[in-house]
């Protein structure tokens, strides 16, 4: 499942509801994603995630189906956050349940290394030096490419 | 036509509305590096109706075109 939304993401309620939903399962990996303070040794004050509405969404069930078919899991869950955010507020967050631990660790990192080179969003990143829109880095598609 | 701007391409100047006769996005480019030279600078890709286009498509009054510069990710 995937939601994207303008409000802040609370990863503690999403991980209960998670797994009071994950009967079964084994295992539950999650992962938080937060605003950081420092992008390339530049202040963040602000940061604006644009997104484009009927094409972001699909794009982001893609990831999580592809995750969904190459790993067994019973539960994978994609929250992403658009708009304008601070410094250490969550911006992402992912969570699979599996039987056994390892396909719940891959699925979180395969779900996050694809939505940090593909997710149609555009960053602009705010400082006291001015604004600058952000592409994806090198060491994220190097991170992509491990999964073919 | 409705034309979206996505990333660093929305701080640009408004475009005129797309002239009736662009008929496809091959001629909408000719008309977009006319109107904005340096709008389409090769990084920049076009949705219509909210897929992405690799070739030249047809173009109606209701499509809904996007530019698309480089993403940045999540």
């Amino acid at each position: 499942m995937i939601r994207l939304q303008a409000e802040p993401i609370d990863p503690a309620a999403l991980l209960a509801a998670f797994t009071a939903e994950a009967a079964g399962a084994g295992a539950i990996a999650s992962f938080t994603g937060l605003v950081r303070a420092m992008s390339d040794g530049a202040a963040v004050t602000r940061l604006a995630l644009e997104h484009y509405p009927g094409f972001t969404e699909p794009a982001l069930a893609a990831i999580a189906a592809d995750a969904e078919a190459r790993f067994a899991l019973g539960a994978l869950l994609i929250v992403h956050r658009h708009g304008a955010m601070a410094p250490g507020e969550p911006i992402v967050f992912v969570a699979a349940a599996a039987a056994h631990r390892g396909d719940a660790f891959d699925a979180v990192r395969y779900a996050m290394d694809r939505l940090k080179t593909e997710a149609p969003f555009w960053k602009r990143e705010e400082g006291p030096d001015g604004a600058r829109w952000i592409e994806a880095r090198a060491g994220d598609h190097e991170s992509r490419e491990r999964w073919g | 036509m409705k034309l979206l701007l996505f990333g660093r391409l929305g701080e640009r100047a408004a475009l005129p509305p797309v002239p009736a006769g662009i008929g496809d996005t091959d001629r909408l480019r000719a008309w977009l590096a006319e109107v904005d030279p340096g709008l389409l600078d090769g990084s920049v890709r076009i949705a219509v109706n909210r897929e992405l286009v690799h070739a030249n498509v047809p173009l109606a009054a209701e499509d809904e075109i996007a530019l698309l510069p480089p993403m940045s990710g999540g």
